[in-house]
């Protein structure tokens, strides 16, 4: 092996450890990403491609240097890791659709479109709930009659904001990507707590634009009527705090 | 003439108010016109119960003719399966949805309560 092919795959080798632990790790602790979560989530895609790669192509240079006279044989590992992403990927998207599809079908039967807001139903549960189910055209924002009755005019209005950014930022292919990311990984930790990362970033960006049309603390006050109490499963650790950013960041 | 899903929604109500009973095409075709005011035609309900027993929500009886059809499951059940789905834990939260907020601790609930006392 060349001292250049050693420095190659050193490097990336590096660059694959690096990505897979203390950045990300760094990004999670770190307070900036509540102050601009747009970036944080570009910079969390930037780290789950560049990883990605960098893991193959680490394989890749590790294999050919390995068994430099069978160049197929050294892509093997690579190809292998490259082929499982993708099968993990397009199981989560099917599932992801079928989920979709299914959950809508159910809505059409179980919920009545609401009288004044587009591509809003309105579902019969005494449960105060409000969610978007994606994606596109397709979308619809759903309500339950018990958050009607208990939210007034200027919290529905930000309850719907929020709801609709999901819908047109298209959040839900970040969130099936980085599900699909864990799914492929489930003994990396970092897979976990970079998709937890990436759902309360997520609901952030949600959060910003329904305050560009309402007050901080009519937001606030939606929040605290619509939501219940943690279950056991909110409390794990970076979640928590990223969760708690997103009640932090409103300022009145 | 609504559309489809407004027919689909029709029929089902039907079904759901008829709790265990299965009825022919023709007794759901009474239903909607007495109770919905709906007329129907025969083949386009036909359609529709072929569809919703396809979606797996009706299912039917073809032992002995006319053919009756029940719900699957009852109303209450499938609304409680769809809330299922949304207040899900956020361990096994799927991506399908997403929600405004899920569950918020004590403390989180606390520091929201106060901020908002001191702002009024």
């Amino acid at each position: 092996m060349t001292l250049a092919e050693l420095a190659a795959a050193s490097a990336l080798i590096l660059v694959a450890v690096l990505l897979a632990w203390p950045v990300p790790i760094l990004l999670s602790r770190a307070a900036w990403p509540a102050r601009a979560p747009g970036w944080a989530l570009l910079l969390w895609q930037l780290i789950a491609v560049a990883g990605g790669f960098s893991m193959i192509g680490a394989l890749w240079l590790v294999g050919l240097a390995l068994l430099p006279q069978w160049p197929l044989l050294a892509a093997l590992p690579a190809a292998a890791l490259a082929a499982y992403l993708l099968v993990h990927l397009g199981i989560t998207i099917v599932q992801f659709e079928r989920q979709r599809r299914r959950h809508l079908a159910l809505l059409q039967l179980l919920s009545a479109p609401h009288p004044t807001h587009a591509r809003t139903r309105v579902l019969d549960d005494a449960a105060p709930v409000a969610y978007c189910l994606p994606r596109g055209i397709g979308s619809v924002t759903v309500l339950s009659q018990g958050l009607l009755d208990g939210l007034d005019q200027d919290e529905l209005a930000a309850v719907i904001a929020h709801e609709r950014a999901h819908v047109e930022q298209r959040h839900e292919v970040l969130l099936v990507a980085f599900k699909a990311w864990r799914d492929a990984l489930p003994w990396f930790p970092i897979a976990a707590r970079a998709e937890s990362e990436v759902a309360a970033l997520v609901e952030m960006r949600a959060d910003d634009s329904a305050r560009r049309t309402t007050r901080d603390e009519v937001l606030a006050r939606a929040i605290l009527r619509v939501a219940g109490p943690a279950g056991p499963a909110e409390h794990a650790s970076s979640r928590r705090d990223r969760h708690r950013d997103r009640f932090l960041r409103l300022s009145f | 003439m609504g559309s489809l899903g407004e027919l689909e929604r029709s029929v089902m109500d039907v079904l759901w108010d008829a709790d265990e009973v299965a009825l022919t095409a023709y007794d759901v075709q009474e239903h909607l016109e007495r109770e919905q005011g709906r007329q129907l035609a025969a083949t386009t309900l036909l359609t529709v119960l072929s569809r919703l027993e396809k979606k797996g929500f009706v299912a039917s009886d073809r032992s002995a003719r006319p053919h009756r059809y029940r719900a699957t499951a009852s109303r209450v059940d499938h609304v409680a399966e769809l809330m299922h789905e949304v207040l899900g834990d956020a361990g096994d939260r799927s991506a399908v949805l997403a929600r405004f907020v899920g569950g918020v601790s004590a403390e989180d609930a606390e520091v929201l309560r106060r901020l908002l006392a001191g702002a009024a």
